[in-house]
């Protein structure tokens, strides 16, 4: 690993100034378990790590009336220890469990997975089907973006120079909403994503129309993808078998994957289609009800 | 063997777990010395390639390093050793890297981070050669070839023309055509499988201290301290007396440590440091550059009577060996068929070089792939003359006396007992009937090993015991030879001290490999017992006043034929042993010529989810012929252990390369092993039938636990499936592909 | 590049060691601090054999910098044992013989630490997920599981649970 600086960050805007620099590779490190490897690779080198996680603002997690606020440090464990979030936000617990085992949930960062930006990223398809806000402190001052814009290509994302993710933000589920995510791995666990799937719905009072729906894929195209067509394909429709099946067709023609030695474009493409309807059983049994976490 | 044990059989604790436990227990990454430098090797980034220049000055200028390192360093190779040349190449290239991850040069520096640093400061030139990655490229008259000096080689001659094959054996007994021609149905089948990783958490780790007189020092995880002394010297022409090898605790090794990697190079850093140096390999080095099992190509045809009766075998083997010559080719062919009494057969095995690491042993090796070949024929057989595929089995089985292909013939074994407790066990009883499920059986044969052991045994005033071998101890045979000795000694296995020796304190003991240990081992520790009670006999009949001859020693006393009152204990006549003449040290010197082979026959039912193609273990139960267990905990431990691995080798486990030979999955994320929650729990049932060529009937039990696996799951996954797959690892694209879910 | 200073407690001493920032938790314990019990075995937090607490909670010691622990609390296996003997989990790991080679061991027992301190009697489908991290290649993890329970029965015991 190439030598670097370390320096500890006390304030947001402590953190902004150090990541500010024109002249040197400055990233901010939060749980660490993405870059350290990355680091150890020489796939990344940078010349100052900037620790965030002494941040108070970073580790906020809090529910203020209808609006979750995750700090970019908080470690993935907190979010599942907090039964008021995995009630409420089913598709992003499913996510944050899948990644890594209990020791790298033990430090990893929901943060840290968004700005990683892999195409296999766990957690990016399920803050999107719960249209996540991304909260971005910079040079400039504070800026918001919706979370589906974040990651831009694999390993990047739209921060620019100074700026640093300090907030997710996501607002209340409505009634009658259920959400899941689901991903296909070989093993049963550590395994990264070969095809990950998130979806949302909102069903009628009466419960026999979806009135509104998301479906974000993963690990099938350079970024973790909203697939529009997928939700529209549903709205107004009866959450059935059929309804499924065709935003499975939807999220399928979406896909755009890559062979390597995970998987294969086919076996992506098909599974894209089985995970979204298993996603959609799912987030339509926890909308009425009939589904824990 | 009616004898009545004491202590074999029992389920002590092991003396080296307390260690463990509190992290105590001294792994080779562990050795810390005074001084201690850390070293690197720089390996090649291409799989094929001339070196043309190698220029080290920017990495011995850099600040914190002690020496830089080339081929430049070792001993010249006569022109005419070419096995010389081949191992010198593989610690270090020479004129030519043969694969991704070859080394090249090595570095010591005062920390791990400055020795990396170093190594990128490095500058080589390579011409880029063409990547041999295939072994059906690598046979092709015109491709490009390995080695100039290897010539093709059919049953040993020379035709005198280079090529990538390095070795063809061949074995026939009978006439093959005429059993094929008596056979009612036949069964040819292709099966290919990838190079597997023996997959162990310790990577190769060795310090070296180089003194200025020539004497050295190495402490090495390795499966045996003399082969990594004779190898030192082999390498670097160094008198064995100058050579001391220290084994410390080993963490996991499955045939991978029986060869080096790294110990002449850390040999030569420390001699040109002046200081004690360590190199311990990351994972990605571990996959890329040691000894994997090869990845073969088998084409298995039987033949069979509507009886059941098996008429003909016939078997074409193809072995990757890697860079370098040297592979399991030359003894698989005498594994392959041997669990059946078969009148006619012909195996043809073939050694083919591409540009991988050179392939090295994974826990019976080659024998997995063999078996898992076969297995699979034989259970297609059996399908096809309607028969159940125990009894089918059963019809055929190999018994005492029965001669195999390559000539083997059989001692007494418990083949046919392994089979009967399958079609009894409850498992092999209980019905499957879902959808998408499947059960399979397979069936395995491994030969153990016997081999060099010493052992030495010395009395202590109190009547215990200290013992030394030179087996390293993998994973309880401290404890298990010291049961031995104790069962001797009539003592209790707690009064035995039992520890692993260097080479410097034991005499020439083989490597812990080939399932000896306990066996070969424990015959040292036998005689070295038996030693100890002769010598405390002519101690006893001089206190007793009596002819030796007249001693007797049984149950932990020594007693004469004369007189039944006097007697001795065993430890009060340790505690007299100074007056008597003085300390008593027993012997054991063996190379036993026989020893029992192991038979496994096991059970699985799997699911196979048809929308992703994943499949799931349900249920799992392993049977083998253990000969007498010697501590059973133990013993189930190395089935369950063994199991698990082959189900990993059955469904993800590859060293997966592009074409032009870097390797895809040279991590522990994708180098994919079995975890917690990827296997349910192993049942296992241990069939006893006594081996005769140990006293307390002890065969090798590793080994035979690993023949199975991959067969049982391929079988019943081709059960859950209605559709076979011939390669693996059987992955779920593979299984969608193979079900024509996905193109 | 000139090294940190960094204060923490390891085991219940307060420590101060002086390391690079590229320096891991794993390696200022191992090579810094001498404390070799923790294992190094992938590097990259895929196989759990340097397991180590950090202020209570499980992590993988290779993906945390020597310098990220300043003012933390770390708990390796050589912490777990006291003057009374052995933790009852290591008691366990021994009286059964569940152990083969041993080298991920230290890293399985402190993660087996981690979700005992946490739940009291967890299902053996729990134990499995939670030490899914941890991987082993001689055992099985068969005797594991089952060594798990055991000691999970015995900590309730003696919590009085």
């Amino acid at each position: 690993m190439k030598q670097f600086d370390y320096e500890n960050a006390k304030t947001i805007g402590e953190a902004v100034n150090l990541l500010n620099n024109s002249s040197k590779n400055v990233r901010p490190i939060a749980g660490g378990t993405d870059l350290i490897p990355r680091m150890r690779n020489g796939l990344l080198e940078p010349d100052i790590l900037v620790d965030i996680k002494n941040i108070p603002e970073l580790n906020i997690l809090s529910i203020n009336g209808d609006l979750l606020e995750i700090g970019a440090a908080v470690p993935l464990y907190r979010i599942y220890e907090e039964e008021r979030i995995t009630k409420s936000y089913p598709a992003l617990i499913d996510a944050i469990k899948n990644i890594g085992g209990i020791a790298i949930q033990g430090r990893a960062t929901v943060g840290g997975n968004l700005c990683n930006a892999a195409p296999s990223g766990d957690s990016i398809p399920a803050l999107i089907v719960h249209e996540a806000m991304c909260i971005i402190a910079g040079p400039t001052g504070q800026r918001i973006l919706p979370v589906e814009d974040f990651c831009t290509a694999p390993g990047k994302t739209a921060l620019g120079r100074g700026e640093l993710l300090t907030t997710i933000q996501i607002k209340h589920p409505p009634h009658n909403t259920g959400s899941c995510y689901n991903r296909f791995i070989p093993r049963n666990e550590m395994d990264i994503a070969v095809t990950g799937v998130a979806a949302s719905l909102m069903l009628s009072m009466d419960r026999t129309q979806i009135e509104n729906a998301k479906v974000a894929i993963g690990a099938v195209a350079p970024t973790p993808l909203l697939v529009k067509a997928a939700g529209e394909v549903l709205v107004g429709n009866a959450p059935t078998e059929e309804a499924w099946g065709k935003a499975a067709i939807a999220a399928q023609s979406a896909a755009r994957p890559i062979t390597d030695v995970r998987g294969s474009i086919n076996q992506r493409k098909h599974l894209v289609g089985v995970l979204t309807k298993r996603a959609l059983r799912k987030a339509y049994l926890r909308a009425i009800g009939e589904m824990e976490i | 063997m009616t004898t009545e044990f004491k202590v074999i059989g029992t389920k002590p604790i092991r003396p080296d777990v307390i260690d463990k436990v509190m992290g105590r227990a001294i792994f080779a990454p562990d050795i810390m010395i005074s001084g201690l430098l850390h070293g690197k090797i720089l390996r090649s980034p291409y799989a094929h390639a001339r070196i043309l220049s190698i220029d080290t000055s920017a990495a011995e200028a850099l600040p914190g390093v002690y020496a830089v390192i080339t081929s430049k360093d070792l001993p010249q190779t006569p022109a005419d050793n070419a096995e010389l040349k081949y191992s010198r190449d593989n610690f270090l290239a020479g004129e030519k890297v043969l694969y991704e991850g070859h080394p090249i040069a090595a570095v010591a520096a005062d920390s791990i981070h400055t020795a990396e640093d170093a190594i990128k400061l490095i500058r080589i030139n390579y011409e880029i050669l063409t990547p041999i990655m295939d072994m059906r490229e690598a046979m092709k008259e015109n491709s490009p070839k390995l080695h100039e000096n290897i010539r093709l080689k059919s049953l040993g001659q020379d035709n005198g023309r280079p090529g990538n094959i390095s070795l063809h054996v061949q074995h026939i007994l009978g006439d093959p055509e005429k059993g094929f021609a008596e056979a009612d149905e036949i069964v040819d089948r292709e099966f290919t499988t990838t190079m597997v990783h023996q997959g162990y958490l310790e990577a190769q780790s060795s310090t070296v201290l180089w003194n200025p007189d020539g004497n050295l020092t190495v402490w090495t995880t390795t499966q045996g301290a003399f082969s990594v002394q004779s190898e030192i010297s082999r390498i670097l022409d160094i008198s064995l007396s100058k050579i001391r090898v220290i084994p410390t605790e080993v963490g996991g090794a499955f045939g991978s440590k029986l060869r080096i990697y790294i110990e002449p190079v850390v040999v030569l850093l420390s001699k040109f440091a002046n200081r004690p140096v360590k190199i311990t390999m990351t994972q990605s080095e571990v996959l890329k550059a040691t000894g994997p099992t090869p990845g073969t190509i088998m084409r298995v045809k039987m033949g069979a009577k509507r009886n059941g009766k098996i008429t003909s075998a016939t078997a074409e083997l193809y072995f990757e060996a890697g860079a370098f010559p040297g592979s399991t080719a030359g003894g698989s062919p005498r594994l392959i068929f041997t669990e059946y009494d078969i009148p006619n057969g012909q195996v043809d095995a073939f050694e083919v070089l591409v540009n991988k690491t050179h392939v090295g042993a994974y826990r019976a090796p080659g024998d997995v792939q063999v078996t898992y070949s076969m297995e699979q024929v034989v259970d297609e057989l059996a399908q096809k003359v309607n028969m159940d595929p125990i009894d089918f089995r059963l019809i055929n089985v190999a018994h005492e006396g029965s001669i195999s292909i390559s000539g083997t013939i059989h001692k007494k074994i418990g083949a046919q007992q392994v089979l009967e407790a399958v079609k009894n066990h409850p498992h092999y009883k209980s019905p499957l009937k879902e959808a998408n499920m499947g059960r399979g059986v397979a069936f395995g044969y491994w030969p153990n090993n016997g081999r060099d052991s010493s052992c030495i045994i010395n009395v202590n005033s109190d009547g215990s015991v200290t013992l030394v071998t030179g087996s390293v101890d993998l994973s309880g045979t401290r404890l298990t030879i010291a049961m031995q000795a104790a069962e001797v000694l009539g003592i209790s296995v707690d009064q035995v001290k039992s520890s692993v020796g260097d080479t410097s304190s034991i005499g020439y003991t083989g490597s812990s490999g080939g399932s000896r240990t306990t066996f070969a081992t424990g015959l040292a520790a036998i005689q070295a017992a038996k030693d100890v009670i002769n010598q405390m006999s002519i101690r006893a009949a001089s206190l007793l006043n009596v002819p030796v001859s007249e001693i007797t020693f049984e149950r932990g006393f020594f007693t004469t034929s004369t007189s039944s009152s006097a007697k001795l204990s065993f430890s009060e006549l340790a505690g007299k042993l100074n007056q008597t003449g003085g300390p008593i040290t027993g012997k054991g010197n063996v190379s036993p010529s026989s020893w029992g082979a192991g038979f496994a026959c096991h059970i699985a039912d799997v699911e196979v989810d048809p929308e992703t193609g994943k499949v799931s273990i349900l249920r799992y139960t392993a049977i083998q012929d253990v000969g007498k267990a010697v501590h059973p905990t133990l013993v189930e431990g190395q089935m369950q252990g063994a199991v698990v691995q082959g189900i990993g080798w059955a469904l993800w486990e590859g060293l997966f390369y592009d074409t032009q030979g870097r390797m895809l999955n040279s991590n522990r994320l994708d180098y994919k092993i079995a975890t917690f929650v990827d296997i349910p729990h192993i049942e296992t049932e241990l069939i006893e039938v006594p081996s005769p060529f140990h006293p307390f009937g002890v065969r090798g039990v590793a080994e035979p636990a690993f023949v199975p696996p991959t067969a049982t799951i391929a079988n019943a996954v081709a059960d859950a499936l209605g559709k076979r797959i011939y390669s693996l690892p059987m992955t779920p694209e593979k299984i969608l592909r193979t079900m024509d879910v996905i193109d | 590049m000139s090294k940190k200073k960094v204060s923490a407690k390891i085991n219940g001493q307060p420590v101060e060691f002086l390391c690079e920032p590229r320096q891991s938790l794993l390696e200022c314990l191992r090579d810094v601090i001498g404390i070799t019990g923790t294992k190094e075995s992938c590097n990259d937090g895929n196989c759990g054999a340097c397991s180590v607490l950090l202020n209570g909670r499980l992590v993988n010691s290779c993906l945390v910098f020597g310098v990220e622990v300043e003012g933390r609390e770390i708990t390796t296996i050589e912490g777990l044992a006291d003057w009374q003997g052995l933790h009852p989990i290591q008691q366990i790991f021994l009286d059964r013989n569940v152990v083969q080679c041993g080298y991920c061991i230290p890293g399985i027992i402190i993660a087996t630490k981690a979700l005992l301190d946490r739940e009291a009697n967890p299902s053996e489908e729990r134990i499995r997920s939670w030490l899914s991290g941890n991987l082993c290649r001689c055992t099985g993890y068969d005797k594991i599981v089952g060594a798990v329970k055991e000691a999970a029965v015995i900590l309730a015991k003696e919590k009085g649970v």
